[in-house]
Formats: C-alpha cells, sequence, structure tokens
C-alpha cells in the first residue's frame, strides 16, 4: 500500500513539494505536512478530471444538441444502459474507497506520537493561547527545537477553542474538561502562524500566536533565558512582559482606551468607583485581590466577567504587575 | 380493527366525514393512520436523543447512576406503572366502544384513562416534591447532603504535575483544567463500592431523571388535554362506527406515552 | 425559436390561460380568505413570499459581514460582537428560515398535489399550521435579534451558547418552532405520496421531483425530532443550570455536538434532495428528452435520505472523537457521495443527443451543474481524514457548502421557479432578463466563494472579524463577487415581480412539461382540475410539440410529424 501511494504522490505532488508554499498550500514547516499535501494533490487532480469531463461534455452536448429549426425533437435514444450506469457507478465507488483509505492511514500518523516527545502543555482561554515548557516557564508562543518530535498536552479554561497550525497541517480542538494531545516535527526554522479556529467570541479571531521553530541549540538558549526574567529583569518590565504575555492585554488596555475591562492607565494609586456605589483605592491589596478573587469587587460599568488567577500567577508576578501598574501614569 | 362501514349506529348522520380532497373514507381514514404513526415515529426519535444521554452518561458512570438511583421510590414508581397501564387499557376498551358506537361506555372510559392520568401525575407530584425538599435537584441545583463514609473525608484527586516539570516554580493548570475521571474512560469505581463515599457528580443523574421524566409529563399533560377534547366530542355523539379516527389516533398516541414510561421505569429506578 | 415579448394581460390570452376565469389567485377575496387558507396552492404561494423576505433579511446580513471584511483590522461598519452576530444571524435566518422549508415549502406544496392529479395534500389544515409555526418561529427569531441577538454561530456549540449573554433562548425556541413546520411538512408530504397517487402511478411512474420530495420528507420526519431534544436540552442547561454540557457538573460539551450533528447533516439533505429533483425535471424538459436512467435516480434519493444520518461524525473530525469513529464516519462519507455523483452523470447522459432550450431555467440547470460539481467534488477533500485535519474550520469549507447549498440548492430554486412561475401566476417574464441574471449570478457566485477556497487551504480560518493582512486581496475580490451576486438577484426580483404586472399571459403549458400540472390552467383552478387526468410517463415531453399561435406547446396528436410547429 505505502509503495503505490508513493508513487501516487510522486505523480501528484507537484503542488506539494514547493516548500515555500504553493497556489493551495502554505509552507511544509512539519514532516506531517507533505503526506496531507500529496493526499490534497490527488484529490485535487482526480476532481479536476472529472470536473473538466462533465464540464466540457455538458457545453459539448449544449452547443452540438442545440434547438434549431429543424431540430425542435430529440433524436432517438435509450433512455437507460444498466452497463454504463453500473461502470460510473462502480469507478468512483474504487476511487473514493482509495482516497479514503489513504486519507485514513496518514491521519493515523498524524495521530501517533512517538515515544519519548518534548511534552508542551498548552491551554486555550478566551483570548489567549498559553504554552508551559516543562520547567514552568509559561509563555504566549510556542517555541519548538527542529527536528525534534513535540507532543502538546492542551486543554481549555472555559469554551472549546480550535488550536490550528496552517504550516504543519495541524489542528485539533481544546475542550475543557479534558486533556487532548497531538504531535508534531517541525523540520523548517522559522515562525509561522497558529489560529483559534473553533468560534469562541468577541476575541476569536484575535486569539494568534506564533509557533518559533528555533536552529539547533537555539531553543534551550530561548528557554532559558525566557525562564528567568523575573530574575534578569527589572520588576516593572517584568511586569510589562507579564502583563502582555499572560492575558491581561487582551481585556485592559494602558492607553486609556476602553475594553472588556478598565483600563490600566493612572489607575493605580487613583479612586476606582464601584457597583452598588462604594470607591475604593487602588492600592497594591487592590490590585492583588482583582487578581485573585476578581468577583469581590466590580468595577462601575463592567462586567464580572474576569476569570481568577489563583494558582496562575505566583505570588513574584504579581508582584512584578503590581510595579508594572504603578510606571502607568 | 373493524373497518369502518358507513350503515347504521350513530355515525351515519355524519358519514359525510369524508374531506374533498379523498376519494374514500377509506383513503382518509388510512392517510389518518398512517399520518399518526409517523408522528408517533418523530415523538420516539425525540425521547431517543434523552435516552442517548442516559446511554452515555452511564456507561461512563455507572457508580452514579448506582448509587443515585436508590433515591427513587421504587414503589410509588410501580405503582405509577401499573396505573399508566390500566389507563392504556381503558384507552383500548374506549377505542373498542367508539367503533361499537357504544357512547356512554365511550365517555366513561375516557374518563376514566383522564383519571388515572391524573393519579399517575398527582404520584409523580409526590415524587418530585420530595427530592425538591432533599435538594435532589439537576446541576447547579443539586444541595442535598450525602453521607460520607466514617473517617474518609472527601477524596479529591489533585492534578498530579507532570513529568519534568520544576517543582520549586512550576504554575499550576488550575482545577478547572483538570479532566473530570473517566469522562471518555468507564468510572474507576466499582459499582455499589459504597465505602469511599459517594461518587462526584451526583447531580448528573437528576439532571438525566428530571429531563426524562419531565419530558414524559410534558406528554402525558398534552395527551390529557387531546382526551379531554375527545371526551366533549364524544359527548355530544360524534363518533360512531362511521368516524372514530380521533379516538383511534388519540388512543394511538396514549399507548405510545404508556411505552415510554414502561422504558423509563426500569431505567431509572430499577438499576442494579 | 420562438422570442419572448411581454404585452398587456386580456388581449387575446392563450388557451390554457385562466388569467380572467376563477382561478386559485381570484377565488375567494380578502386576507381572511388567505390566512385561513386550505388551499395547498395559496399555502405555497404564502410561504414563497416568506422565504425569499427571509433570503433578502440573510443576503443583507452577508453583504454587510462582507463589506466589514474589506479590511483587515477594526472597523467603523460594525465592531467584533456585531460581527460575530451578523455572521450568526446570516447562517440561521438562512438555513432555518430559508433553506430548510426553501424549496419543499415554496414550490413542493404548490406542485406535488397537481403533479398527483390531486385536489389537495393529504392533511390541508396540517399544511396551513405548518405555516402558522413558520411564522411564529420566524417572529421568535426575529424578536431575539431585538433583545441582544446571538453570536454562537449557527452552530450554537456548547459550553460558548449555554455561558454567552446574548439571547440564545428566544432564538432557540424559535428555531424549535420552526422545526414543527419542517416535520408537519414532510409528514403531510409522505403521506399524500403514499395514499394519494392517481390510479396507473405506481412508485416508478412518479416525477423524479416527488422521490426527491418523499426522501426529503423522511429526513424531515427522523432528524428533527433530534434537533428538538438538542435545542431543549440547551435551553434546560441555559435557564435551569441542568449540567449536561457542562464539565464541571459532571457533563460533556461535545456530546452536544453530537446530537446537533446529529440532525444538522441529514438537514443539508433536507436542502439538496428537492434540489435535485427540480434539476430531474428540468434537464428532461429542456432537452425534449426523456429523463436517463430513471431508476437510479429514483433509488439515488433514498439512498441518499438513508446514508446521510450514517455520517453526522465528518463535521467532527478534529473534535476529539476516537480514531474508529473518525474512520467509520469517513468511510460513510465517500459512501454518501456516489449516489449524488450518479446523478450527475444521468443528467448529462439526458442532454445528449437532446433538443437543448436555453431557457432561463435551463441556464440555472447548467449553472447547477457547474457549481454542484465543484461543490461536491470539494466534499472529497473533507471526507478525507487527513486533508479535513488541515481544511477544517477554515474557509475551504465555508466556500464547500456555499457552493453546494446556494451553488446547490439556490440556484435549482431558482430554476424551478422561473419554471413553475407561469404556472403559479399565469404570466410569462422576459427570458432575456432571465438569463441575463443568472449569469450574473454564476460569475458573481464563482467570484464570492472560490477564493474563498484558496484562502482557507492557505489556512484562514472562519468566523474572523479580524485577519492577517495576507489575506486581504482575496476577501476584497470575494466582496466584489458578492456585489454582483446582489445585483444578480435584484434583476431577478424586478424582472419576476414585472411580470406579474406586464407579463405575457402564459399558455397551460409553456415548457412542454409531461408531468400532470401542465395539464391544467395556468393559473390553476381551486380545485386543480377540471377533470381529474390520467397518470402517464411523466418524461414522456416528445408527445408534446411547440404551437406558435399560443406560445407553447399542445398535445402532438397522432399521425402528426416531429417536424410541425
Amino acid at each position: 500500500m505505502s509503495l503505490g501511494h508513493d508513487i501516487l504522490g510522486r505523480l501528484f505532488s507537484w503542488a506539494a513539494t514547493q516548500t515555500d508554499g504553493s497556489f493551495w498550500m502554505p509552507v511544509q514547516a512539519s514532516a506531517g505536512a507533505e503526506p496531507v499535501d500529496r493526499i490534497f494533490g490527488f484529490i485535487f487532480w482526480v476532481s479536476v478530471f472529472f470536473f473538466v469531463l462533465i464540464v466540457a461534455l455538458m457545453g459539448a452536448f449544449v452547443v452540438r444538441y442545440r434547438r434549431r429549426p429543424g431540430r425542435e425533437d430529440a433524436e432517438d435514444s435509450s433512455h437507460h444502459n444498466t452497463a454504463l450506469e453500473l461502470t460510473w457507478t462502480l469507478i468512483p465507488i474504487v476511487i473514493v474507497v482509495f482516497i479514503f483509505a489513504w486519507g485514513f492511514k496518514v491521519y493515523l500518523d498524524l495521530n501517533t506520537p512517538p515515544a519519548n516527545s518534548y511534552e508542551i502543555l498548552v491551554t486555550g482561554q478566551k483570548w489567549k493561547w498559553l504554552f508551559t515548557y516543562p520547567n514552568g516557564h509559561v509563555d504566549e508562543n510556542l517555541h519548538v527545537p527542529l527536528d525534534t518530535p513535540v507532543r502538546l498536552v492542551m486543554t481549555s479554561e472555559d469554551v472549546i477553542h480550535g488550536f490550528y497550525i496552517p504550516a504543519f497541517r495541524l489542528k485539533r480542538d481544546v475542550v475543557p474538561g479534558r486533556y487532548v494531545k497531538v504531535w508534531f516535527r517541525a523540520i523548517k526554522p522559522g515562525e509561522y502562524q497558529i489560529y483559534c479556529t473553533q468560534y469562541c467570541g468577541t476575541g476569536h479571531s484575535d486569539m494568534w500566536a506564533k509557533v518559533v521553530v528555533h536552529e539547533p541549540g537555539g531553543f534551550e538558549r530561548w528557554l532559558d533565558e525566557a525562564s528567568n526574567f523575573l530574575k534578569t529583569m527589572a520588576p516593572a518590565e517584568a511586569g510589562e512582559r507579564l502583563y502582555r504575555t499572560r492575558g491581561c492585554a487582551q481585556c485592559h488596555s494602558v492607553d486609556g482606551t476602553g475594553g472588556t475591562g478598565p483600563t490600566f492607565k493612572a489607575l493605580f494609586g487613583h479612586p476606582v468607583p464601584l457597583e452598588g456605589g462604594k470607591t475604593v483605592t487602588a492600592d497594591e491589596d487592590y490590585v492583588r485581590e482583582s487578581i485573585l478573587d476578581p468577583q469581590a469587587k466590580i468595577v462601575l460599568g463592567f462586567q464580572p466577567v474576569m476569570p481568577t488567577f489563583q494558582g496562575r500567577l505566583k505570588d513574584q508576578e504579581i508582584t512584578a504587575i503590581i510595579e508594572y501598574l504603578k510606571t502607568l501614569r | 380493527m373493524a373497518e369502518p362501514n358507513r350503515e347504521g349506529g350513530v355515525g351515519e348522520a355524519h358519514a359525510n366525514h369524508v374531506a374533498h380532497h379523498f376519494d374514500t373514507a377509506e383513503q382518509q381514514f388510512e392517510s389518518g393512520k398512517l399520518g399518526m404513526w409517523i408522528f408517533l415515529a418523530t415523538e420516539i426519535l425525540l425521547f431517543g436523543g434523552l435516552f442517548c444521554a442516559y446511554a452515555v452518561y452511564r456507561s461512563n458512570h455507572p457508580e452514579i447512576f448506582v448509587y443515585a438511583h436508590r433515591f427513587l421510590d421504587k414503589t410509588l414508581g410501580a405503582i405509577n406503572t401499573a396505573v399508566l397501564i390500566c389507563s392504556s387499557f381503558t384507552m383500548a376498551l374506549a377505542v373498542r366502544a367508539a367503533q361499537l358506537g357504544r357512547t356512554k361506555a365511550l365517555v366513561r372510559l375516557l374518563a376514566a384513562t383522564i383519571a388515572l392520568a391524573c393519579c399517575f401525575l398527582g404520584i409523580k407530584g409526590v415524587e418530585y416534591e420530595h427530592k425538591w425538599k432533599e435538594g435532589l435537584l439537576w446541576g447547579r441545583r443539586f444541595h442535598a447532603t450525602l453521607e460520607q463514609p466514617a473517617g474518609a473525608g472527601n477524596a479529591v484527586v489533585q492534578p498530579s504535575a507532570p513529568a519534568g516539570m520544576n517543582p520549586e516554580e512550576r504554575s499550576l493548570i488550575p482545577p478547572a483544567a483538570v479532566g473530570p475521571r473517566g469522562l471518555a474512560r468507564p468510572g474507576q469505581r466499582a459499582p455499589g463500592d459504597e465505602e469511599l463515599g459517594p461518587p462526584k457528580n451526583v447531580q448528573t443523574f437528576f439532571a438525566v431523571y428530571f429531563l426524562m421524566t419531565g419530558l414524559h409529563g410534558v406528554h402525558v399533560i398534552a395527551g390529557m388535554i387531546v382526551l379531554t377534547l375527545m371526551l366533549l366530542r364524544a359527548r355530544r355523539g360524534e363518533f360512531g362506527p362511521g368516524y372514530f379516527t380521533p379516538v383511534d389516533l388519540a388512543g394511538l398516541y396514549w399507548h405510545l406515552v404508556d411505552l415510554i414510561w414502561i422504558y423509563l421505569f426500569p431505567l431509572l429506578y430499577l438499576i442494579r | 425559436m420562438e422570442r419572448d415579448e411581454t404585452t398587456t394581460a386580456g388581449a387575446n390570452p392563450p388557451m390554457g390561460n385562466a388569467l380572467g376565469a376563477d382561478n386559485y389567485l381570484r377565488h375567494g377575496r380578502g386576507l381572511k380568505s388567505w390566512l385561513f387558507t386550505l388551499d395547498h396552492k395559496r399555502i405555497g404561494v404564502m410561504y414563497l413570499v416568506s422565504i425569499l423576505a427571509s433570503f433578502l433579511l440573510g443576503g443583507v446580513f452577508a453583504l454587510l459581514v462582507r463589506t466589514k471584511l474589506l479590511t483587515p483590522g477594526n472597523s467603523a461598519l460594525m465592531s467584533a460582537d456585531h460581527y460575530n452576530q451578523m455572521f450568526t444571524l446570516h447562517g440561521a435566518v438562512m438555513i432555518f428560515l430559508f433553506v430548510i422549508p426553501g424549496i419543499p415549502a415554496a414550490l413542493g406544496n404548490f406542485v406535488l398535489p397537481l403533479m398527483l392529479g390531486a385536489k389537495d395534500v393529504a392533511f390541508p389544515r396540517l399544511n396551513l399550521a405548518s405555516y402558522y409555526m413558520w411564522v411564529i418561529g420566524a417572529v421568535m427569531a426575529l424578536i431575539s435579534m431585538t433583545t441582544g441577538a446571538v453570536d454562537t454561530g449557527w452552530t450554537f456549540y456548547t459550553p460558548y451558547s449555554t455561558t454567552t449573554n446574548t439571547s440564545v433562548i428566544m432564538m432557540v425556541a424559535g428555531v424549535f418552532v420552526l422545526g414543527f413546520s419542517s416535520i408537519f411538512t414532510g409528514l403531510n408530504f409522505v403521506v399524500t405520496i403514499h395514499k394519494l397517487r392517481p390510479a396507473g402511478m405506481t412508485w416508478f411512474r412518479m416525477p423524479l421531483f416527488l422521490w426527491g420530495l418523499y426522501g426529503t420528507a423522511i429526513i424531515q420526519i427522523m432528524a428533527t425530532p433530534v434537533l428538538g431534544i438538542t435545542l431543549l436540552l440547551l435551553i434546560a442547561e441555559r435557564a435551569l443550570g441542568v449540567g449536561i454540557f457542562d464539565p464541571a457538573l459532571g457533563g460533556d460539551p461535545v456530546l452536544f455536538q453530537h446530537f446537533f450533528w446529529f440532525y444538522s447533516h441529514p438537514a443539508v439533505y433536507i436542502m439538496i434532495l428537492p434540489a435535485m429533483g427540480v434539476i430531474s425535471e428540468l434537464v428532461s424538459v429542456f432537452s425534449r428528452k426523456h429523463i436517463f436512467g430513471y431508476t437510479f435516480i429514483a433509488l439515488s434519493s433514498i439512498a441518499i435520505a438513508v446514508i446521510s444520518f450514517l455520517v453526522w461524525g465528518h463535521h467532527m473530525f478534529v473534535a476529539g472523537q476516537s480514531n474508529l469513529a473518525s474512520m467509520i464516519f469517513s468511510a460513510l462519507t465517500f459512501m454518501v457521495a456516489i449516489p449524488s455523483a450518479v446523478k450527475v452523470f444521468n443528467w448529462v447522459a439526458t442532454m445528449y443527443k437532446g433538443s437543448i432550450w436555453l431557457a432561463t431555467p435551463m441556464v440555472y440547470v447548467l449553472s447547477f451543474l457547474f457549481l454542484f460539481g465543484i461543490g461536491g467534488l470539494t466534499g472529497l477533500f473533507l471526507g478525507a481524514l487527513a486533508t479535513d485535519v488541515h481544511l477544517h474550520d477554515t474557509y475551504f469549507v465555508v466556500a464547500h457548502f456555499h457552493y453546494v447549498m446556494f451553488g446547490g440548492t439556490v440556484i435549482a430554486f431558482l430554476g424551478g421557479l422561473y419554471y413553475w412561475w407561469p404556472k403559479m401566476f399565469g404570466r410569462m417574464y422576459s427570458d432575456l432578463w432571465g438569463r441575463v441574471a443568472a449569469l450574473l449570478i454564476f460569475v458573481g457566485f464563482n467570484t464570492t466563494f472560490f477564493t474563498q477556497f484558496v484562502m482557507g487551504s492557505h489556512g484562514a480560518p472562519r468566523r474572523s472579524y479580524h485577519y492577517l493582512p495576507e489575506f486581504q486581496r482575496y476577501h476584497q475580490l470575494s466582496t466584489l463577487g458578492s456585489y454582483i451576486l446582489g445585483i444578480g438577484f435584484v434583476i431577478v426580483a424586478v424582472n419576476l415581480i414585472h411580470s406579474l404586472f406586464r407579463g405575457r399571459p402564459a399558455p397551460a403549458n409553456p415548457w412542454g412539461g409531461a408531468t400532470l400540472e401542465w395539464r391544467t390552467a395556468s393559473p390553476p383552478p381551486h380545485d386543480n382540475f377540471a377533470t381529474t387526468p390520467v397518470a402517464g410517463d411523466p418524461y414522456d415531453v416528445e408527445a408534446w410539440r411547440y404551437d406558435r399561435t399560443i406560445g407553447g406547446f399542445v398535445p402532438r396528436a397522432a399521425g402528426d410529424s416531429p417536424a410541425v410547429g
């Protein structure tokens, strides 16, 4: 079976072999992309063949048998032909069975991670992807080493999201309450797009991230540098990075524009009017409480939709965020 | 079943029940019958979805069903089953009475069927009230206190840290992301293993229970309305050997309502 | 070929025209005679007006969505929330208010009894009730648009649909009521076809449009109740917190998808089977030739209806179902493609050696073969597991289903509308403008949607308010196409409405069809037939010849040579 696939794959893969992307497909950046593109190419040419056949016949008949004076009636011909009808039933059956089997085989390969894959945890939430590396570092982008099988263990915080890397031909729905697993092996260094494909609300089309495939050695260096940012950066700078990468920026602006949540500009140290009439001052305790127990105090005019970051931000990180807020006058 | 004939009986004065687009009364009767059977098929599919949900949740979490069904009163359920079977019997007799033109009997039998249905709803009401008082409700409304085994304490499964994580500085994935135990695999406890205390998510059973019996109850009420209308028409002498189709079709619907309960009862009350 | 000329009515209407006589439109006057009618023809006309109004509404939403998509970032035209509501409403209105009732309600109601030589459907009051259900459901859906609308996508996936604070319950309840409309129509059609066929019309002498309606009715009856329970469960979850789809309460959000698609996949065959039935009628009449392969076409409608219930999981290949389930669904999905392919071959074979008349309905037939061909073939990419992983939830899928639902069903609907219009209203329309509109729609459609295949295979996700700038040129081309489509439809509307006032009075059989509806006047009398016709071969179109003096077809007398007329 695989020899046949191989031969046919070569015959039908001209649309698929260009690694810079083709008319139809993005670049083939993972090992799994080329087999998928070969099936796509095969189906494409089969479709073109039958489509051209049908349209050509249709066009030819319209011209050759058009109604005109002297040709008001059809010619005598039979109204059925069992042999012909059986033939044009059986040939498509054979073709689609072949396509099905080929598609299923490649699908199984796509879904079977090898042992000893490098495991990264993925969390989808409205409206951000977060990636947790084995050393505990949490990042907003997916960094992976070249030519290494990587296994993603994914779950959602809230609603169903869809994790999609077109360049890897990889997609899986991410469901709350369970873990799903996918794997890939990146073969081409570079940056590729990650989308959310399962509609999830206002910011669904903003749930973008990047997968960064590092050259050999680059991944370890990156992970080392990134994991220690709390130790290497000034607190306010680290706080700004956390703001950007941990989901705050989706709802809170820093320049005064409105959003799902109150802006952080000129927040710290100033009075905050709450639902129910009270007013509090935005001090360290207030910020900390808002992060860990956001439903405790709702700001006037906003919806109680902020999720809790209990267990998701360490004390050091909360401190860094507070320091950052202090710089936003 | 008696063939509809156009002579004799109370139906004669109303023999012109044949609508203008039908050629014969027979064609009209058969069309009505076919239409009713198709409608019953749609009802079976409607309940089928709920039976499917039952099957999925029970096969994934048999321990919940074994544990929670004990809160249902088997006696009341059995009485209700008998009540509905009796009502189907009176309904069948009513159809026969209509075919034979025995109007007084028809009226009495329809009344009996409706009364038995009331009885069914009354017993159901008693059962629902008990559940309400005990807090044995669906989903978020569940607030019953379930007995814990002495000294056990609630065994809550913490997510274990994935391999390779730095135990000093890890960021935990919050509890909401922990998969419920065995959602796609069979439950992890043997049914009846009560020394471990009540299973998690007991409210799932009650969600299924109230959805299924609730939808069934709505259909019982709808059936009662239809039967009342039949009763009123019967008292006006509208049915006889020449025309009893509405009673016949109402009877079919009522038998289905009974049949659905006959499946619900063992599935909800008699789990082993 | 006779050039069509619009004239005022009244001046020597041809034999078979009943505009001045007691036809169903004039039988009983006033609003009440319409609102309480039991006449299937009037019910069909009311449905036609209603679903066309829904098509207009859904189309306006679509044009707004496409206009926003001219630019990739934020838009002054609408916010992200409004955009999400807009595409949801476009989908929900088009599917539940327009395409599902669609051909069966608007054309089937009118034509089915006529094709059977009958006076009405089996249950006329149920028929009226189904229309009222449609109206109630539509009103509920419209109300939901004013109380916060819906932003879940027409698919209402949980947990988003159980937690969003838009007007989900009202919309979903409206759809529930619309389901009754669908079930009642299906029930009525099944009983009518079983019980009201005339003497001599065995199953295999029935017109293929009726086979199509029958297959559709089976699906309407069997699948819609499952949608009903799904929607009830969704309402229960939202209103009562039942927890059946909530993982925190022991539920399973993916179970919703299984329930939902168990209906919604067969639903797309509710959309396409009647359309295929229309094409079977049109291709035979406008090739002046008996349909090729009648038996295969008839049985394929049933095969499609049955297999359609077994493939719902192909919407869930990446949703988290097991590999085994995905494999089975993929295999069955390819099986359901075969009967459709067979129909296409049969239709093309019907044209072989025919006498092909490119009147407006036939232009739509050619358009259908082209567009449905693409739609069906692109289904192969989606049925194959490995490629579906890449293409699922991208614009490729959006293009695929628009090619089959719009390029298939709507095109066939238009063909059928133009075909039966003279029968329904006793008027001919301008064939020239009919063909111009058909061409504009064809060009506009391909421009709008073919580009979306390429966007999708490059990874552009669907339902996206923002998109990456690299896709902008595709989006702009697609939007341009949608405007061309809009213009085409405006011409359709003007052409047809104009014909109601100024169209040439139509003869009984303007196209030379051999099915029974052409044996009665245009428009038909209230009781359909003055004398009940005898059923013959529904594709014996060669028994009719064109008569220039009436601008229509008359039965060919014995001894007529083929070239007379």
